[in-house]
Formats: C-alpha cells, sequence, structure tokens
C-alpha cells in the first residue's frame, strides 16, 4: 500500500507566539521549526501500517527551501522518500489542497493521511478540500483506522461519542490525538533519512496555479482577559449579566 | 599540520579567527534532529521517572537506558561495525548535553556512554569489541569504569589493586577493592584497573558474573541519588588473559585519555543542565510577585538572570571550541592510534573545560535557589534538586584542583618540548613590557575592538606570571601550588574569554549587531569579568613570587596590560536580562 503524507513546517508551538510589531505577520526571531504535531501522528499511522502490511510512505512538504528539513524530520520517522514543492507564496487552504491534488494524481496513492490542521493556522480545511476536488471519501479525526480489503474503517472522537465510517479507497483520512504515539526519531533513522529521496519540483512544474482566494490583512495578538470573578448566588450571577456585563 | 588544525595549548599564543573556531550556531540539522530526540527523550520518558529514579528503582533505570539505546542516544563514540554510529564529537557532546536534566540519570548514563564504553573503543582489540561494544551501544549491557580506591583517589596511580598471572597462564587473579564506582548496581561489564605484580598498571574488562567479583552497598550520596555508587571488591576475582585491556602496563593511557573524553563531556553535559536550570529560573522570577510586581522587574534578579547566561554562554563557547578542535585533528588521523592522539593533543583545553563548565553549574544552580527563596530551599522544588546534583561535577573526572594543577603543568611541558613557542612568546613579552610603552592612540574602531585588546591581555599576563614563576623557580614551581592556582586560573579564564568573544563576532558577521545582541552583550561582560580577576589573580601571584623593586618593576609592567576603560557592564547585563523577559525563554 502506498500512503501518501503532507507534512507542514511550523513554528515550535511550545513557544509563545509573538506578533511582528506592524502585526504583519508571526515573529520567528529564535524560534525554532518543526515538523506539525498533528503530522506526525499521520506519519505515523502510516508507517505503522506500511510495516504491518508493506508498502511506502511518502511525504509532501509544500513551501521555502527551509521545508527539506523539516521533511527530513519527518523521513526520520520511517517514511521512504518525500516531495517538496518549493514555493515563497503563502497558500491558503484550497491553493494547498489544489498541489496537493497535483502530487497525488503524479503518485497515485491508495491512501492519504494528514493531520487534522496545522497548529499555526488552524484551518482543519484543507484535507478536506483535497477530498472534494479528487472526489475521494474522506473520514476526519480518526481515533481508529482498521483497513480491509479496498476499504478503510474509521472510529471518529464527536461529541457525545464514536462515529464509525467505513470508506472504499482511495481515500483522504485526518489524524487526530489518540489515534497513536508518535515515536521518537531514532538516531540512526535521522541518519538515514539524510540520504532518502526528496524530489524537489516547483508548482509549474506540477502545473498547478495554486492561487490564494484569501488574503491575511493583519494579525493581532488577542485581548488579556481579564482576571474572572467569583458570585456567591444565582441571583447574584443574573444580576452581573444583566446589569454589569449587559449581555442579558 | 593542516592550517586549520591547532595545537594544544596554542590558544595561548595565537589567536583565534571566527573561521577558525567550531561555534554551536554551526550544528547542522542532522545533529540538531539528535538534540531533539535526546531532549524529547529526557522530558517526555525520563523526567517523568524522576521519583522512581531517586528511590534508587534500577529497574526503571536500566529500562530507560535500553529505551535510550533502542533510540540510538548511547551509540555516538561506538563506530558503526560494533552497532554504533561513529559520530563526531561535536554530535557526542551535543546529545550528552542534550541528555541532562535529570542529574541521577545523566550520571547514569553519562558514565556509560564515557568512561565504561571508550575504554574498549580506543583500546580493545577485535574480539572484545565484538564482545561488548553493541550490548553497550543498545543499552541492553550497562558499563562501570573502576578506577578509584580508598587509597588511590586524585592519586589514582597509587591503587593497591594486584592482578597475578595464574599458574596455568590463562586467567589473572585479581584481589582488591574499588571505591565509588558509578552503576556499581546495575553495570554488566566492568572496566578495572590493577597493578600487575603490584607494578605494570593495566586495565582489564571483568563481567558482572566473574568468579570473585563483589559488589558493596550504595553510597548515600549529597545528590544524584538515583544513580547507583558502589564499592566493588575482587576476592581472587579470575579474569582470562583475553580480557586484558590495551597493552600491560599501559593502563595509565586509557585512564587518562579516557577522562580526557570524559572531561568535555562532563562540560557539555553542565552546559545542558544549566540551560534547564535557568529556563526555570526565568519562569519563576517572571512569575513571582513581591511588593506588587514580578521579581523578574527587581535590578538583582535581572543581573542573577544575565549573569546565569553570561557564564553558561561561556562555557558553552570553550566546550565546543575544543570539541570542534578535537574533531578537525581526528578527521586527520587514520589509524585509531592517531584517533587517541587527537583527543590526548586537548588535555589542556579538556581540563579547562571541565573546570569553568562544572563551576558554572555551581554558579547557576545556586543562583535559581537563590531566585526561588524559600521555596528554592524546599525539595518540591527542582531547584533543591539541582544544587545538589550539581555538586559532583567539581569532584569527579578529576577534582577541579587536580585539573587547576594540570593545565600549567601540561602548558610548561609543551613549552619546554619545544612543541609550544611559549617561553619565545614570554621573552619577546618581557621585552615589550620592560621597553617604552607605545601609545597607540590609532583607535581601532572594530566591533568589540576593546575586547580583543582585553583577550590579548589575558594572554600576555598568563605567560608574563608564568614567565616569572618559571624563572624564579624552576623545576620546583610544582610546589608553588597557590601559583599554579592562579596560572591555571588566567588561562581557563583567556580560553573562555576568546571563545565567548570570536564566537559573539562571528555570530554578529552572520546576524548583524542587532541580531546578536545579546553574545556581543555576553562578550563585553565576560572580557570585563575576566580580566578583572585576572589582574587579582596575577598582583597576588607575582606579590608571592618577588618583593621589593622587582615587584614594583613587575607591577608596573603588569598594569600596563591592564589598561582600558571599563565596558558598561550594567547596562550589558540589563540588555540581556531584558530580552530574555520579552522573549519569555532562553534565547541566544
Ligand atoms: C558519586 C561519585 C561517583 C564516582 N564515580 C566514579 C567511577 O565511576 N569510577 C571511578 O573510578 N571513580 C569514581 N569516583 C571517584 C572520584 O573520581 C574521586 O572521588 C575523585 O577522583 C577524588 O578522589 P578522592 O575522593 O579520593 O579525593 P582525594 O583525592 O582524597 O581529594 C581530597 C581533596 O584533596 C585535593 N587534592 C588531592 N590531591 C591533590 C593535590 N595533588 N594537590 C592539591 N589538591 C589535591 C582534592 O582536590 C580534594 O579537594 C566517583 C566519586 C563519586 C563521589
Amino acid at each position: 500500500m502506498k500512503i501518501l503524507v503532507p507534512v507542514r513546517r511550523v513554528p515550535n508551538p511550545d513557544i509563545k507566539v509573538r506578533l511582528k510589531s506592524d502585526g504583519s505577520g508571526v515573529d520567528t526571531e529564535g524560534v525554532n521549526f518543526l515538523v506539525n504535531p498533528f503530522d506526525e501522528y499521520a506519519i505515523e499511522e502510516a508507517v505503522q501500517i506500511v510495516e504491518k502490511s508493506g508498502g511506502e510512505v511518502v511525504l509532501v512538504s509544500i513551501g521555502t527551501a527551509d521545508c527539506e528539513e523539516t521533511l527530513r524530520a519527518g523521513l526520520a520517522l520511517g517514511a521512504l522518500r518525500g516531495w517538496l514543492v518549493e514555493t515563497s507564496e503563502v497558500l491558503d487552504s484550497a491553493a494547498i489542497a489544489d498541489v496537493l491534488a497535483a502530487v497525488y494524481k503524479e503518485e497515485s496513492p491508495d491512501l492519504v493521511i494528514t493531520g487534522k490542521q496545522s497548529v499555526d493556522t488552524d484551518n482543519n480545511q484543507a484535507a478536506q478540500m483535497l477530498a472534494a476536488k479528487l472526489d475521494l471519501p474522506q473520514a476526519c479525526f480518526a481515533f481508529k483506522v482498521e483497513l480491509g480489503d479496498g476499504k478503510a474503517t474509521v472510529e471518529r472522537e464527536i461529541d457525545g461519542g464514536l462515529d464509525v465510517k467505513e470508506i472504499t479507497l482511495p481515500a483522504v483520512i485526518t489524524a487526530d490525538l489518540r489515534l497513536n504515539q508518535p515515536r521518537y526519531a531514532a538516531l540512526p533513522q535521522i541518519m538515514k533519512a539524510k540520504r532518502k529521496e526528496v524530489k524537489k519540483v516547483s508548482l509549474g512544474d506540477l502545473g498547478v496555479e495554486a492561487k490564494s482566494a484569501t488574503k491575511i490583512l493583519g494579525l493581532s495578538q488577542p485581548p488579556a482577559r481579564a482576571a474572572g470573578q467569583i458570585v456567591g448566588s444565582v441571583e447574584e450571577l443574573v444580576d452581573k449579566l444583566v446589569n454589569d456585563a449587559k449581555v442579558l | 599540520m593542516s592550517d586549520d588544525i591547532k595545537k594544544g595549548g596554542s590558544f595561548l599564543v595565537e589567536e583565534a579567527t571566527p573561521e577558525s573556531i567550531f561555534v554551536p550556531e554551526n550544528f547542522s540539522s542532522e545533529q540538531l534532529m539528535y538534540a531533539k530526540t535526546a531532549r524529547d527523550f529526557i522530558e517526555n520518558e525520563v523526567i517523568e521517572k524522576n521519583d522512581e529514579i531517586e528511590e534508587k528503582n534500577f529497574e526503571v533505570s536500566k529500562a530507560l537506558m535500553a529505551k535510550a539505546g533502542e533510540l540510538g542516544l548511547l551509540m555516538a563514540d561506538v563506530p558503526e561495525e560494533y552497532g554504533g554510529m561513529g559520530l563526531d564529537k561535536a554530535s557526542s557532546a551535543l546529545i550528552t548535553e542534550s541528555m541532562s536534566g535529570q542529574g541521577s540519570f545523566s550520571v547514569i548514563y553519562g558514565a556509560h556512554v564515557g568512561i565504561a564504553t571508550l575504554p574498549i573503543v580506543y583500546y580493545g582489540t577485535e574480539e572484545q569489541k565484538e564482545k561488548y561494544l553493541p550490548g553497550l551501544a543498545d543499552g541492553t549491557k550497562i558499563g562501570a569504569y573502576c578506577l578509584t580506591e580508598t587509597g588511590a583517589g586524585s592519586d589514582a596511580l597509587a591503587a593497591r589493586t594486584k592482578a597475578v598471572l595464574s599458574e596455568d597462564g590463562k586467567y589473572y587473579i585479581l584481589n582488591g577493592s574499588k571505591q565509588f564506582i558509578t552503576n556499581g548496581g546495575l553495570a554488566f561489564s566492568y572496566i578495572v584497573f590493577a597493578k600487575i605484580d603490584g607494578e605494570k598498571f593495566t586495565a582489564f574488562i571483568l563481567d558482572r558474573d566473574t568468579e570473585g567479583l563483589k559488589i558493596g552497598p550504595e553510597e548515600h550520596k549529597m545528590g544524584i541519588r538515583g544513580s547507583s555508587t558502589t564499592t566493588v571488591i575482587l576476592e581472587d576475582a579470575k579474569v582470562p588473559v583475553e580480557n586484558v585491556l590495551g597493552e600491560v602496563g599501559q593502563g595509565h593511557k586509557i585512564a587518562f585519555n579516557v577522562l580526557n573524553i570524559g572531561r568535555f563531556k562532563l562540560g557539555a553535559g553542565s552546559v545542558g543542565a544549566n540551560k534547564v536550570c535557568m529556563q526555570s529560573a526565568l519562569e519563576y522570577a517572571m512569575e513571582r510577585k513581591q511588593f506588587g510586581k514580578p521579581i523578574s522587574d527587581f535590578g538583582m534578579i535581572r543581573e542573577k538572570l544575565a549573569e546565569m547566561y553570561v557564564r553558561t554562554y561561556a562555557a558553552e563557547s570553550a566546550v565546543y571550541r575544543t570539541v570542534g578542535m578535537i574533531d578537525t585533528l581526528a578527521l586527520s588521523a587514520e589509524t585509531s592510534q592517531a584517533k587517541i592522539n587527537s583527543i590526548e593533543e586537548y588535555s589542556i583545553e579538556c581540563a579547562i573545560v571541565k573546570v569553568l563548565a562544572s563551576e558554572a553549574l555551581d554558579f547557576v544552580t545556586d543562583e535559581y535557589v537563590q531566585i526561588l527563596g524559600g521555596y528554592g530551599f524546599c525539595s518540591e522544588y527542582a531547584a533543591e534538586k539541582n544544587y545538589r546534583d550539581a555538586r559532583i561535577n567539581r569532584i569527579f573526572e578529576g577534582t577541579n584542583e587536580v585539573n587547576r594543577l594540570l593545565i600549567p603543568a601540561m602548558l610548561l611541558r609543551k613549552g619546554m618540548k619545544g612543541e609550544l613557542p611559549l617561553f619565545q612568546a614570554a621573552t619577546a613579552l618581557q621585552e615589550e613590557l620592560m621597553g617604552i610603552p607605545s601609545f597607540d592612540l590609532d583607535e581601532d574602531l572594530d566591533l568589540l575592538a576593546a575586547e580583543k585588546k582585553i583577550v590579548a591581555n589575558l594572554k600576555k599576563i598568563c605567560l608574563f606570571v608564568a614567565g616569572v614563576a618559571a624563572q624564579k623557580f624552576g623545576t620546583n614551581l610544582a610546589d608553588q601550588q597557590m601559583v599554579l592556582s592562579r596560572l591555571a586560573d588566567i588561562a581557563i579564564k583567556a580560553y573562555a574569554a576568546e571563545s565567548t568573544l570570536v564566537r559573539a563576532l562571528k555570530d554578529a558577521a552572520n546576524r548583524g549587531e542587532e541580531g546578536a545582541a545579546l553574545p556581543l552583550a555576553v562578550a563585553r561582560i565576560y572580557c570585563e569579568n575576566a580580566i578583572a580577576d585576572c589582574e587579582k589573580y596575577a598582583r597576588e601571584a607575582l606579590a608571592g613570587i618577588e618583593e621589593g623593586d622587582a615587584l614594583a618593576t613587575m607591577l608596573a609592567a603588569l598594569r600596563r596590560l591592564m589598561r582600558r576603560t571599563p565596558a558598561n557592564t550594567l547596562a550589558a547585563r540589563e540588555t540581556i536580562a531584558a530580552k530574555l523577559i520579552q522573549m519569555e525563554r532562553i534565547v541566544y
């Protein structure tokens, strides 16, 4: 089975996000970049499937040349090879889906597994859009994936319980946090990843335009949360909501 | 030797350039990934088991070592043929740095990959390597190193453990007792030093199940309580002759060379522990409010944060500069003997970084406790444990006193042998200092020009005092420990100041002055502190050597090396503290 896994380069999520003073973007001074954590779950799932029943895991990353580092970090987790689609443009989810669809057509994988969202923009859209563009079945927020003959049974966590979907392959699945426990990159694997094949292509090479339909006008820090209050009774609460907060 | 290969100790007579030194900013993306795996492993797996480790639940520690082995974290120094990765020393040091954070585990790990594994890597026979290295590299078999005895601590060669060849010539029979053996209670293989027939100092490899090998009870310790420290008792222990490690009578070479590596690794580990402590201290300082504001608003707390940062940066710069030199020389070495020599070559620098980094760690952990006030004194907070755990680093791998003695002793030896032009440099310097001062008014406007001058002068101070001491005491200088320790301190500061300065300049060349604001501030502070400290060391040493007019002339000469307008180090400290607080974490 061939599984395609997109990986995104994101700022270390453990570091508090700081904006540039003009609000034009995130201040990346002193920030290190990592594989999007949700993508690590996707890679882990794909690698486990391949370890069990054979095949290969192919990664794809879209962005500047720096993304090669991110790809190699992903390759160190057990993927076989990767695509680096180089572009300096900031792409929105729909444009990313266009690029992924183009790579999909080159690779014809049996399955695409993605992280459910990337922790920088938190859009949670590209995978769904990809499935739509390719007219493939999709199962998002997977908590368990069971592969059968030409199909996959996916358990998804939803509010209030589990939803089980059976989808025919090829399909798009997105990984949620409880899907598995991603492995650490073992040092010998990191060394091997250095020599794995990374195919570098431009948008032109893939024949996609990938124009973003949305534009980021500006970014701002959320306002600092005001201190909360503890109220003594329901009456007091209602009174405060009506008279102080004026929301009722 | 090619151009970029430096001689050990040559830092005193040669100027380092940004191109010539290795700095942490040079790490490749693979090396940074190795570090990330190590750090993630410590944070997610090891710290998690802190309490069990501290209770000496060795099964837990063994399992963690096996897990570390699976991840390749024990493979750096073992060649690929024997199940390792054969990485360079820069990678190896960075992995060691990143494996710090739980003191007891760091020591279990450090002794294993260092003193317990390296003797076999460098001196083992083919059979010994095949038998022991794969298990050491994958963590299934833990190692220990047994040099110290009750009567032979710093004076390791005074060992009384004896080996006698059995009548059939197949075994050595060992008798004696080894003291303070790290991993004693969990090891599978023990490197044991003993004197054959009471004379020929020789290393042996013993298996845990060797007949006559007994492990004594655990020591109760101030820190690193979760590490195993025991006696290893040998009562007619039967060791097959194939288990002699290296040549008979050459055990001292193994013991000392392995310690050289142990020393820079200890330096790297200390730097790692410093970073962990600083981050935690910074977070606490920003969180804790007194007098209506976070204590990180107070100048004295800001100064502590800055000073912790300065000393860590200086130690880190010196550690990786040293490691880089070793790698450059080792790269040119073809035989394993030549590789060993590449480490021996830098024994002065290894001793320097051991002292420098272990004392930086003591400073940092002490200020960490202080920033936490009463909470720092209570076991509920990590500071208390870090403070206790740090203390061992000034004692093992050669006490800091022993390492201080080694620095001038090895420098002078290299000078005598003509390996380093120290005496020529000292003579030239005396002429310069006794001559008419040149008032160089052509003011140098380069970045950190004043600090460059300070570094040059620190080296001159070292040569000057060494020259005076050598002239006065000749071969009896070895008995003048109070002079020697000051010489060592001046050499340490000179090396650290230069490593810091050149690293900062290299960084500024890449990121610009604004981008490298912190490193530049560190260089200003470190250099000014170093020369102020060295002035005191030098004056004391000279006053201890000479008197009357001779002393007056020397002090006048010394003053010429001290002339400077001090940098505004208070502002530089504020720059550092403000940035760390703004970023809420340790950045460079
Ligand atoms: C937790 C722990 C783990 C250890 N692990 C190991 C291990 O795995 N393997 C191993 O072989 N050893 C190990 N050691 C032993 C350690 O290396 C020695 O403790 C150390 O070398 C000092 O020896 P000593 O304790 O006998 O002190 P001493 O040598 O008695 O020193 C006492 C004091 O005198 C000073 N001193 C000694 N000689 C001189 C001199 N010539 N000039 C000036 N001052 C001097 C010392 O610096 C020190 O301050 C360990 C020790 C500890 C505490």
